[in-house]
């Protein structure tokens, strides 16, 4: 290879930080994975999974519960109205047109916003305005609009993603565009959907700061819309804060690495399909 | 057709959820934190070095510039630690990296970027608070590891992902005629990628610092769980002391306000403010892409 010897002294150490600094990143991650696992797995114990949560038993099933129906509750709020905004925007309005700039600029807007703001906004207006206390209602209704600028992108490339062929076949075949959306252009667009709506699922698994003063803190099993929680992630927080449970913390933040890293696999095999799809 | 009309207009009231959750968000804050702004008086507010809001024998005090400044330094040192080693590896990603290596590098950007704030801040607090006490803490007579200084290592780690993400995908964008020419004139690897090929992604890596501050700016639960938190002014050279933000004052105290007080409208002025400078934020980092896209 000739053009090794064009290396000069400034190339080496070009080439040592470059490398230095690609080593570094993956370092830091399998670090701080192996820091968590290391000291968490041990801990792992049946009795975290116990339906009560007691002083003695600082059982994370409670949190998981809450954390699941978190999950449901507020992608049954974003998702259609994510999925409806992008194709609203791709096969129905004009491209640059007003309204379609406005809906642009305030979905980077929002997708902008630091999640504290979102739970600062969701204290003052579901819980407080609309006296729904801290609650799940409150906190669905806040990570919903959290998460619908994620939803909204996710799912507009992947309409665009959709050959206009298929469009014009539908329409040759004496489709209308209602049918066309819902019989071809949304079925083909399912798997990036997809992978866009298991990304959301990582920010609310994940989410704490806008939850803190919406969800509220409590940890018991939920009986209602309307009952306090905890997910897993606010029950880390809980429980790094505190001190006085700090095995148990690890334990949970196992769980909750674990849940993400499931998550991440998911959606990259998700997103492999489509790109599969399209060749 | 009548159904054709209908769901039309029923897409396009969906599409203006967005637009309403920003008016939304906008009123409502303004709304409760600027009364709040002006009885306190906007220049005692923001400029004000005091926070201390329930004093017992004096009048309460609500100033919150020691923690425009926290905001402002540990973004600043994140920005600073974590920007040249994301670029790096952003370059090392588009330009150097094995096949074998990338196939590794790559899921585990994405994992960094999806693990939660809260492990992060856990792990800061169980590894970086006692390591930077244990390296630092004898020989600058420090109180405890959570300072400054630990925050922004932290931020710097956390930005990682944002910063390469945009940077790789930037630099994948260069026209490889431009490399080529490079080479072509007797430029090493090296010298081709960080002399032609990184200058010509200078908008986009510019959009990525501007993303990543705005990640640090907005960080709040791993700050608040190894910055320390005090309310203290503190200047720049005083990295190895505490410090709080923006984000953590509001996360820290809100918890223990009354209803209606002067107190939580000071939070959530505080919330306005912090609102402000992610506007501004993304303000800077849309005008980027505009240059971008004309050019």
């Amino acid at each position: 290879m000739k053009i090794w010897r064009r290396k000069k002294p400034m190339d080496w150490l070009r080439f040592l930080l470059v490398w230095g600094a690609g080593i570094f990143t993956l370092f830091i991650l399998a670090y701080l994975v192996g820091f968590i696992l290391i000291r968490g797995v041990p801990h792992i114990k049946p009795s975290l999974f116990s339906p009560v949560y007691t002083v003695d038993n600082q059982s994370l099933f409670p949190a998981l519960v809450t954390t699941l129906i978190m999950v449901g509750m507020t992608l049954l709020i974003a998702v259609p109205f994510g999925i409806c905004t992008a194709v609203y925007l791709v096969e129905y309005a004009k491209r640059g047109s007003r309204p379609v700039r406005v809906i642009r600029m305030t979905a980077e807007t929002l997708a902008g916003i630091p999640s504290i703001v979102f739970g600062l906004f969701g204290y003052i207006f579901f819980a407080n305005l609309l006296g729904w206390r801290r609650s799940i209602l409150a906190g669905c209704f806040t990570l919903a609009i959290m998460i619908l600028p994620l939803i909204m992108r996710t799912t507009e490339e992947s309409l665009k993603s959709i050959p206009d062929s298929y469009r014009e076949g539908s329409f040759a075949l004496g489709a209308g565009r209602l049918r066309t959306v819902f019989r071809v252009i949304l079925p083909s667009a399912m798997p990036g959907i997809f992978a866009g709506v298991i990304l959301a699922v990582g920010r609310i698994v994940g989410e704490t700061a806008a939850l803190v003063y919406t969800l509220g803190n409590v940890i018991k099993m939920p009986e209602n819309l309307f009952s306090q929680g905890r997910t897993l992630a606010l029950h880390v927080y809980q429980l790094a804060v505190e001190g006085h449970h700090v095995d148990e913390a690890y334990a949970t933040a196992v769980i909750l690495l674990a849940v993400v890293v499931g998550i991440n696999t998911l959606s990259a095999a998700a997103e492999r399909r489509v790109i599969r799809q399209l060749r | 057709m009548q159904k054709e009309r209908v769901m039309r207009a029923a897409f396009f009231m969906a599409a203006l959820a967005s637009v309403v959750s920003v008016a939304l968000i906008c009123v409502f804050l303004l709304y409760q934190g600027l009364p709040t702004l002006f009885e306190i008086g906007p220049l005692q507010f923001l400029l004000g070095r005091k926070w201390q809001p329930a004093a017992l024998y004096s009048e309460p005090s609500f100033g919150i510039l020691p923690m425009i400044l926290g905001s402002i330094y540990v973004t600043g040192g994140a920005i600073a630690l974590g920007v040249p080693i994301g670029l790096w590896t952003a370059v090392f990603m588009a330009r150097m990296c094995p096949k074998a290596l990338y196939r590794v590098l790559k899921p585990a950007v994405n994992l960094m970027a999806g693990v939660p704030s809260v492990i992060y801040g856990f792990f800061g607090m169980m590894f970086l608070v006692p390591m930077i006490f244990g390296f630092l803490g004898e020989r600058f007579d420090m109180v405890s590891g959570s300072t400054m200084l630990t925050a922004s290592v932290l931020l710097g780690v956390m930005i990682l992902p944002t910063v390469i993400s945009i940077a790789e995908t930037n630099l994948r964008a260069v026209p490889p005629e431009l490399y080529e020419g490079a080479v072509a004139l007797g430029a090493s690897h090296e010298r081709a990628v960080f002399k032609v090929v990184l200058p010509a992604a200078r908008s986009g890596v510019m959009a990525a610092i501007v993303l990543g501050v705005g990640r640090a700016i907005g960080e709040t639960m791993a700050v608040r769980m190894v910055a320390g938190n005090q309310t203290a002014l503190r200047m720049p050279y005083e990295f190895l002391k505490g410090v709080r933000t923006m984000t953590t004052n509001i996360v820290m105290e809100m918890n223990y306000v009354e209803y209606g007080s002067l107190h939580e409208g000071a939070l959530i002025a505080t919330g306005v403010v912090l609102f402000v400078f992610i506007l501004l934020i993304n303000l800077l980092f849309s005008t980027l892409n505009k240059g971008r896209e004309k050019a």
